[in-house]
């Protein structure tokens, strides 16, 4: 027989696995980092000089200045492209509106490193759209020159951050919210001042902020176009060409880490105490408006431009992948598949390796996921809120940090019967991918059981069940649409992931799908066949998106009317 | 294969005290509930009744104090090596499995052979009258099924006793006296000892063999239904079960015998082993045994007379409802109603007629 306090013993082993995990994976990697950063790097005493030195450098200052131009530029175009089309599918009666937003989150299928090439085909100076323009119209417009190409690259793809925050909160400003303003006098101008625009800004300012984070901490795309006078591309340049000891590859990443936790911070500020939950019973939803012909017309035109905008990536990918001779003319010259036939039967090892890691860092990712959501919200062990911080924390952590982390703290760390160092093994690739998708895996678990009623778990140990026979028979399999939506987020995006992996991959063989299109997408010749691997990539992503979709709908319908028949209580009866 | 009846077994609750943070919700609950008894723990929201239910089946913080089943202490056990069967207000189906399946999860951690579980679920589901929708999901049955699911699940394991928390709370208005009638009859069929928790109460008068009233975390009183009704120990007891007009006062002896002179001014003469003279107290009427008549009009012998003015008053269809002023105090009086029957008006005098035996003094 059990005693109540004996049960406490199996999920406080779990939680020490937990931490331990997290420690050795996450913690001592990045404090590893800074602690470099701060040292000298010949005497090994702490001190400031790095950062001095890294201030008097005109490249660091430059570099420095760069990313933060590109990351501010980035959050501003992509607030051009977002906010109409949040407005518009928002605000006004608009046919379509569904179809906007499902298209509007296509670009986040794809990371933009791997679209970069194919947009300097279509935007570059002597790409599809210039080439055109400067026949028919005479001049040409620099999309791509220098950093607009990383700026413009970059919001097409991540203005979605704001799309969906924005669309959330412009959707649940409840009708009767607008109708008492207008009740009480306000005018439509005054309406959107005082009421619509003051609602809506939590989000956008949540999802700028991400939009910041992302720009500012990527890697792939600077360097695929070329542009080395950034920090990412600088911290990696450092470390992988002037080696593991060079101190200013530490520097930038102290930077980094710093200038996420501030976007982090400002989104969190934004959207604290401002839960989303305005639409009131018996609402009458969203106030729409029905538009006029002409300026129905006006909508779709600035619609139809703006999404072709963000298809032009995959539609130029999609391009280049089946073109012979794309160079100097609007179009390729001939179409083939011969650049599939090739990737497949050259490159495959790319594409399972991507399978094997994403796949094994997605299962890592539930798993750790659910156990650290049941630690966190179903059992009273002291500092059980730790794990969840410290597992949350690595959202902070880019990329680029977290592979200068490893490469330092485990390049001594021989693995046993492996006989090389931890650092350089391709199961360390794995472990990174999961590290860093984790928190988002994390929510999604979180969010799952929430919704399963404590009761639920109460009646089984009633019935006879142990915690972990209930945690096995009724927890997992009632939370199994939220752990799937997990597994398939960490998936999709560690089967992109490339600026931890770049930093990870000791040897070809090894390489992911990003590691492969980056290398191909090096050489002209290598276009094609890397714009095929990409496709094949995003088709990958799409297909597991899909039926992910599909196993948690039917999850749902099968549970939604028993909320209705019996309103669960919250905790316990009143 | 018809489910066991059992022996029944005694429930014995020991000074249980309970803290949540620094509210505490339990103070000291001493009970001794009897074999194949159906008990009632009734009180308003927020009394406590749930807290002391779940801790019986292990749920929540140990609580101080000892909780015994037969002799035995359960206090250190964890739930599910109880045997204490519980069913919850909201049912707690589990909607990822069939009602079968729901049914048959308890003997399935009790390791109980196939064979024997698909008899015992089947004719636990005939019991309860759902034989035919084993294979249905729980979301797909109505409240008062699903009601029968809950109760089926937990009585197929044949627990030691069973837990029944406000399970007629999420029912409609018909479906909840038909509900209370059934787990009245397998209460008595099964002669498990059980225990109902609602704050409903004229649930727990018609179901219960006795009920404990509980008030913040504290037992007022234990009896019968008729018992506390007749005679509440207190004035929590006396008005949460039913109305009662409550007249604070003190016992004085005078005119050959007992009299309740009340602080608001009336004069009751009270039964002569009623108290002792001198005592401070309360005296309690229900509205049902005061008469009403016209300021003229006769009232029987041995019935203590209050003269007053009709405040409000209204009509509740079998009966008339008034509130008389009397002296300081307001009394509410029920009239059965007849059809043709003149009623009084506000502002009219009338006069109330109380018989002693009627009168009720609180001591606390
Ligand atoms: N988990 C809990 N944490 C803190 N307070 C609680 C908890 N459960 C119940 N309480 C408090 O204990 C008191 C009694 O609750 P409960 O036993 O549910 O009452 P009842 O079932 O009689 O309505 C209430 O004041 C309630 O707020
Ligand atoms: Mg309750």
């Amino acid at each position: 027989m059990t005693t109540v306090s004996r049960s406490l013993w199996g999920p406080g082993a779990v939680a020490l696995s937990l931490a331990l995990f997290l420690i050795v994976f996450l913690v001592i990697p990045v404090a590893k980092v800074i602690y470099v950063a701060f040292q000298d790097p010949n005497t090994g005493a702490l001190t400031l000089i790095n950062f001095v030195d890294f201030f008097n450098t005109s490249l660091f200052q430059e570099s420095f200045f760069n990313s933060f131009y590109v990351a501010s530029m980035s959050v501003v175009l992509a607030s051009v492209f977002a906010l109409p089309l949040a407005y518009f599918t928002t605000r006004f009666n608009f046919g379509g509106s569904i179809l906007i937003q499902t298209l509007g989150v296509i670009p986040l299928i794809m990371p933009p490193f791997v679209g970069a090439v194919a947009m300097v085909l279509l935007f570059g100076q002597n790409g599809s759209i210039n080439l055109l323009l400067d026949e028919y119209f005479g001049f040409t417009i620099p999309f791509m020159e220098g950093l607009n190409g990383v700026i413009f690259v970059e919001s097409v793809h991540y203005f979605p951050f704001i799309l969906i925050n924005l669309s959330a909160a412009l959707n649940n400003i409840d009708r009767s919210m607008e109708e008492a303003a207008q009740n009480l006098g306000a005018s439509r101008g005054r309406l959107f001042r005082r009421i619509v625009f003051p609602l809506a800004m939590p989000g956008y300012v949540a999802g700028a902020s991400l939009v910041f984070l992302k720009v500012f901490d990527d890697l792939g795309t600077p360097l695929l176009l070329n542009i080395n006078n950034m920090l990412a591309p600088q911290a990696y340049l450092r470390i992988s060409s002037i080696g593991i000891n060079d101190p200013m590859g530490y520097v930038i990443s102290v930077i980094l880490v710093m200038f996420s936790l501030l976007a982090l911070w400002t989104s969190f500020l934004a959207l604290r105490g401002k839960d989303y939950a305005t639409v009131q019973k018996g609402g009458g939803g969203l106030m729409k408006r029905d538009l006029a012909g002409w300026e129905k017309a006006g909508c779709y035109a600035v619609v139809i431009l703006i999404l072709l905008l963000v298809l032009s990536p995959h539609i130029a990918l999609t391009l280049l992948s089946f073109g012979t001779v794309w160079s100097f003319s609007p179009l390729p010259d001939a179409y083939t598949a011969q650049h599939y036939v090739d990737v497949v039967s050259t490159s495959s090892t790319y594409i399972t390796n991507t399978l094997l890691y994403a796949g094994l860092a997605a299962g890592i990712d539930v798993v750790f996921g659910t156990a650290i959501a049941y630690v966190v919200w179903r059992t009273g062990l002291p500092g059980r809120k730790l794990l969840d911080y410290m597992a949350m924390g690595a959202v902070a952590i880019p990329g680029v940090v977290l592979g200068i982390g490893y490469l330092r703290t485990f390049y001594q760390f021989d693995v046993p019967f492996i006989d090389k160092p931890l650092a350089s093994w391709w199961v360390i690739i794995v472990i990174a991918l999961a590290i860093r998708r984790l928190p988002y895996a994390l929510r999604a678990c979180v969010a799952a059981l929430q919704q399963v009623s404590v009761m639920l778990e109460e009646a089984a140990e009633n019935l006879g069940a142990t915690k972990s026979r209930t945690v096995r028979r009724i927890v997992v399999p009632l939370m199994m649409g939220g752990i799937v939506a997990g597994f398939v987020t960490s998936f999709a995006t560690a089967a992109v992931e490339l600026s931890a992996t770049i930093m990870l991959v000791s040897q070809e063989s090894d390489a992911p799908l990003a590691y492969g299109i980056y290398e191909f997408m090096q050489s002209a010749s290598g276009r094609g066949p890397g714009a095929a691997l990409g496709i094949i990539a995003v088709l990958i992503i799409g297909i597991a998106t899909y039926l992910s979709h599909r196993v948690i709908n039917k999850k749902e319908t099968e549970r939604a009317p028993q909320q209705a028949a019996a309103p669960e209580e919250k905790v316990q009866g009143a | 294969m018809a489910l066991k009846q059992t022996s029944g077994v005694t429930v014995t609750v020991e000074n249980v005290s309970l803290s949540f943070g620094k509210t505490e919700v339990l103070k000291g609950v001493n009970l001794e509930i009897k074999p194949g008894e159906l008990f009632t723990f009734l009180g308003p929201s927020g009394s406590g009744k749930s807290t002391l239910l779940r801790s019986i089946a292990g749920f929540g913080p140990r609580p101080g104090g000892r909780i015994l089943i037969d002799g035995d202490d359960i206090a250190g056990l964890a739930p599910w090596d109880r045997n204490v069967g519980m069913v919850f207000q909201s049912y707690a189906l589990w909607p990822h499995m069939t009602v079968r399946k729901n049914v048959a999860f308890g003997l399935e951690e009790r390791k109980v052979p196939a064979r024997e579980i698909a008899e015992r679920v089947e004719a636990a589901l005939d019991l309860v009258g759902l034989a035919a929708y084993g294979d249905r999901r729980p979301s797909q049955l109505s409240g008062g099924q699903q009601q029968r699911v809950a109760l089926a699940r937990t009585i197929v394991v044949e627990p030691r006793v069973l837990l029944l928390d406000e399970p007629l709370s999420n029912l409609d208005a018909n479906l909840r006296v038909q509900m209370r009638r059934e787990i009245h009859d397998l209460q008595r069929k099964l002669n498990l000892t059980t225990i109902f928790v609602t704050h409903d109460q004229e649930e727990a008068n018609t179901i219960s063999d006795r009920m404990a009233v509980l008030d913040q975390g504290v037992i007022q009183q234990t009896g019968t239904p008729l018992n506390l009704y007749d005679n509440p120990a207190n004035r929590f007891v006396a008005s949460f079960l039913g109305t009662a007009n409550l007249l604070e006062g003190r016992i004085e002896a005078g005119d050959g015998g007992l009299w309740f002179i009340a602080d608001a001014g009336p004069r009751l003469r009270l039964t002569p082993d009623a108290g002792a003279a001198g005592d401070r107290t309360a005296a309690m009427m229900r509205p049902q045994n005061l008469t009403i008549t016209d300021a003229d009009g006769a009232l029987g012998q041995d019935v203590a007379v209050l003269e007053g003015t009709v405040e409000m008053l209204e009509f509740l269809g079998t009966i008339v409802r008034y509130a008389v002023r009397v002296g300081g105090a307001s009394m509410l009086v029920d009239e059965t109603h007849r059809v043709g029957r003149a009623v009084h008006a506000v502002g009219d005098s009338v006069r109330l007629g109380v018989e002693a035996a009627d009168i009720r003094l609180l001591s606390a």
